[in-house]
Formats: C-alpha cells, structure tokens, sequence
C-alpha cells in the first residue's frame, strides 16, 4: 500500500521523500486540528474531576 | 528466455504485486500508530497548548482586576495604606462576597496556587460542563450549587487532573498549611491547605457548606477542589479542603510578582 503510494510520486527519491514529507504534516495537522478533538469528544464522556455525575 | 531474463524486461510487474495480508498488516499498523498519536494528542500536546492558554487567559484577568480595583483611588497613595491591610477571618469579619449569582462560563475568580507552579494560575468559570474544564480561557469550574469565595459555608471547584490543561495534575502534591490564592474583582482571598479526601464519584456530599455534615450549620469558609483520582483515570476522585486565612485588597506578597 505504502510501497505503491510511492512508486506513484514523481521525481527522483528526495523529492518523494519531499512530498511525502509534506503530506505527512497535512495529515498531522488535520489529526491534531479537527479528528482528535472530535474523537476526544466522543470517547471521554466522563465528567473527570468532578463529582456528581 | 529464461527466467531471469524475464525477470530483468519485467521487474515492476513482480513488485507491483500488492498482497491482502500485506495492506491489512499496513493498515493495522497504522490504526496502532494513530492510537498512539491520539494518546500523545491528549496528554501531552493538546495539554501543554491548553495549559499554556489558559494560564495567559487567567493573567490577562487578574491583571484588568487589579487595575480596575486600583484605578478608582487614583493613585493609590490615598487609600493604599489602609487596603493593604489583611483582614483575618473571624465570626463577624468584614470579607466582601458577591452577592448575585453569575451566569454559566461568567469568570468569577482566578487561582492561584504555588505549589502547582510558580507562575501556575487559572480563570474560575461559573459551572463544571465540559465548556468550561476544556475551555482555552477557563480550565477550573465553579460548582453552580456552592458559595462564592470568601463566603461561608463551601467555595467548591473542579478540574481535569489530566488532559485539557492538566489544571490539577499536581492536586497530590499540596501539603498542610500550603496557601491557594483566590482573586475577585474585590481582592485576594488567602486559603490554606487542609485536608484530602478519596471519594467515589457519586460523592456529591463533599460539596455542601460543610462538606459530608448535611445538617450541619457552616461557619467556616472552605475553599473545596475537586479532581479524578489516580492520575489518567477516572474511577475516584480526589478532593482537597482549604480554610480561609484572610482577604486583602492588594496581591498577597508571595504571588505579587505573579499577578499582572
């Protein structure tokens, strides 16, 4: 999967490696922005640190 | 032609042969690295951006209140000899309280508490929702049933021990006599450090004027905080008792060089 993903890309190995690079931060920032909050969200229901619920 | 020679006109078609173990096994490694990357999201980055945005939103208000409180005695020569005095906690002494009861997220307080962190402070917002715990410009809630600070009977407050600002990670640490500082538009309430208690969740008698004495008549004013226990779980809680000492007008002098 990942092997196919890079023999896709253009260019010599550095700017695959560029590329893929570049996705990878993409990735992180969607992840770190909106997908993680939003599975915050959904996993800890749980009021922690207070009491009564 | 030989093998190898076939081997050598096509070499891509033998790698490009993608295998269904081959992509499962891929994709389960990068659901295991996601877990991962959510764990660290959690409690390390997301808390460490938190924390560092709600202790600048806790210093921006304390600051404005201390200007306002400051700037209606102008210059404060005048009337900055008698409101730098401490007035002690007695039956009938004179501690401001506010009176009206303030809206859901309304900042009421900020925090101060040395033992957490030199520099550690945070805004105290009206209600214990997840608005407020996992708010940028909050971290700490205020129980929307219990007194304000400085009143008698039970000034309660909740935080995440872990996530979110991990506002209370340190709650263990807090030893007897230790002093949490409490600012409103009025002044600095000075707590200090009583007790901890281990509770279930359900425990919400830790929040009445006396906390866990039902009947009881409150004449104390307790500062009560509330947090999960043990630490990155939430199956207990850990509440901690401060008493009021005193109030002043002006930042006590161990956090004077913290507020504003």
């Amino acid at each position: 999967m990942y092997a196919a993903l890079w023999r896709m890309l253009p260019g010599p190995w550095w700017v695959r490696l560029l590329i893929v690079l570049v996705l990878l931060a993409a990735v992180l920032f969607v992840l770190f922005e909106w997908v993680f909050p939003w599975v915050d969200g959904i996993v800890d229901q749980n009021q922690q640190g207070t009491v009564g619920t | 032609m030989s093998r190898a020679d076939a081997e050598n006109v096509e070499p891509r078609n033998r790698r490009h042969r993608v295998s269904l173990i081959g992509v499962a096994g891929e994709l389960l490694l990068t659901a295991g690295v996601l877990v991962l990357l959510f764990i660290g999201w959690q409690n390390v980055f997301n808390s460490w951006v938190l924390n560092g945005q709600q202790n600048g939103a806790a210093a921006q208000l304390g600051k404005q209140w201390l200007d306002e409180s400051a700037s209606p005695s102008g210059g404060g020569s005048s009337s900055g000899g008698g409101s730098a005095a401490q007035t002690s906690v007695g039956p009938a002494a004179n501690i401001p309280v506010e009176k009206s009861a303030p809206a859901n997220q309304q900042p009421i307080a900020v925090m101060y508490v040395p033992r957490f962190g030199t520099d550690w402070k945070r805004t105290v917002r009206e209600g214990t929702g997840l608005d407020v715990l996992n708010s940028s410009t909050a971290g700490v809630g205020h129980y929307a049933s219990t007194a304000m600070p400085g009143a008698v009977g039970n000034f309660a407050v909740a935080a995440h021990d872990t996530g979110y600002g991990s506002t209370f990670l340190h709650m263990q640490n807090l030893r007897l006599g230790d002093k949490i500082y409490v600012q409103t538009k009025d002044g600095f309430y000075t707590y200090a450090f009583r007790n901890y208690q281990y509770v279930q969740p359900n425990e919400v008698a830790v929040l009445d004027p006396v906390p866990r004495e039902q009947s009881a008549q409150a004449s104390d004013r307790i500062l009560t905080m509330t947090t999960c226990n043990p630490p990155y779980h939430t199956v207990e809680r850990l509440i901690s008792y401060a008493v009021l000492e005193s109030f002043s007008k002006t930042p006590p002098a161990a956090i004077a060089s913290v507020v504003g």
